[in-house]
């Protein structure tokens, strides 16, 4: 497999970065939903939080990341036989999983750090509070980062559910190619 | 002429006599010379402590009639600072304070009962989470006399323990804190 993007295939890294924010994501997200109505007695009620943050501030980072490897490589463009409207959604959706993937980390940024606390990634460093004592900051960016957040996974059940559709009853390559696995030919050449 | 102007205060102040002896005192907020504190029990090792940032209120202090003397307060509930910006804000939720729905919390004396020169018993009604119960708040009367910038001022602290669930504060912290010390410390200037 090569490492770089093609313009029929993802590279390498395209592939790994996809599905370790994938895990990421949806891992912290279920993290978060769960450890908000924790017993003050729970052994995990100061460790949640802890990887909960740590995870989300570096999916900032590995975000930040693969947006700039897209950028310096070719894109992959819509398989030849997808109708547009699929091109045009799947292209939205995309988009729509980058913003609120930044506003989700920079909102519950924003709840840690209200009162001038910075937040630890992984007890190794500390990003510091840069914002803090805005109007109702905690409660606000709270509401954002849960609605949000939800949302998100919203999108990730629509996301997935096209993905497997093109898999499963389209039997064409698009989550393949995002797998890293070779190119169903026979089909390719059918459409 | 400094007879005159020696007679002409002299005058006033017997006949201000009577206003005098039950006077009005605004709790000096701007000045923040006044606390509004609690003390809780973190899992019977420590005390926490925390405030509200954001009240108001008068009393009447009469240094001859003490029993006639009032208070009145009232705490904005979203001000609640333990210094931790995570905590405050579960502190404002429906597992504490519900400061939608509850955005007030005050207290309305009902009664002073001195216990000794210097202290007394103020009975009085506290609403919190939406619950109004009665209180007694012991407190010391500390002092009082011109300020130096031209007022009169007067101070007292007093303190009451409640139970959590009294208030409907349904969260359980542990056997070690069902309850809290309120502690009121404030100084009035005289109107």
């Amino acid at each position: 497999m090569q490492v770089r993007n093609t313009r029929e295939r993802y590279g390498l890294i395209a592939v790994s970065l996809h599905w370790i924010i994938a895990v990421a994501v949806i891992g912290t997200a279920i993290l978060g939903l769960w450890m908000t109505g924790l017993d003050y007695y729970s052994s995990w009620y100061q460790t949640a939080p802890f990887w909960h943050k740590s995870v989300g501030i570096s999916l900032a980072a590995l975000i930040i990341l693969r947006l700039l490897w897209r950028w310096t490589n070719p894109s992959p463009a819509p398989l030849a036989h997808h109708k547009r409207w699929e091109a045009v959604l799947a292209k939205v959706i995309h988009s729509a999983l980058y913003i609120l993937l930044f506003v989700i980390v920079i909102s519950g940024y924003l709840i840690s750090t209200a009162k001038g606390r910075g937040v630890s990634v992984f007890g190794w460093f500390e990003v510091p509070a840069l914002i803090t004592s805005l109007p109702s900051q905690a409660d606000r960016a709270g509401f954002v980062h849960y609605w949000l957040g939800i949302g998100l996974l919203g999108l990730v059940g629509l996301h997935a559910l096209g993905a497997l559709k093109h898999h499963f009853l389209d039997h064409d390559n698009t989550l393949r190619r995002m797998l890293g696995m070779r190119p169903r030919q026979s089909k390719e050449q059918d459409a | 002429m400094k007879k005159l102007i020696a007679g002409m205060a002299l005058s006033g102040l017997v006949a201000m006599g009577g206003s005098v002896q039950a006077a009005d005192y605004a709790i000096d907020k701007e000045g923040q010379h006044a606390f509004v504190n609690f003390k809780i029990s973190h899992l019977g090792y420590s005390w926490l402590y925390g405030g509200f940032n954001d009240f108001d209120g008068s009393f009447t202090w009469d240094a001859d009639k003490p029993e006639e003397s009032s208070v009145n307060v009232v705490i904005n509930t979203e001000s609640v600072d333990t210094n931790h910006a995570e905590r405050d804000k579960h502190l404002r939720s429906d597992d504490f304070l519900s400061v939608d729905d509850h955005p007030e919390a005050t207290f309305k004396s009902t009664g002073v009962e001195m216990t000794g020169d210097k202290t007394a018993n103020i009975t009085g009604d506290l609403t919190l989470n939406g619950v109004t119960r009665p209180v007694v708040l012991e407190a010391e009367f500390i002092g009082a006399g011109e300020d130096p910038w031209g007022g009169y001022r007067a101070g007292f602290a007093g303190s009451t323990t409640l139970k959590l669930k009294d208030f409907e504060i349904t969260k359980d912290l542990g056997p070690a804190s069902q309850e809290v010390e309120l502690i009121l410390s404030v100084e009035g200037v005289r109107q």
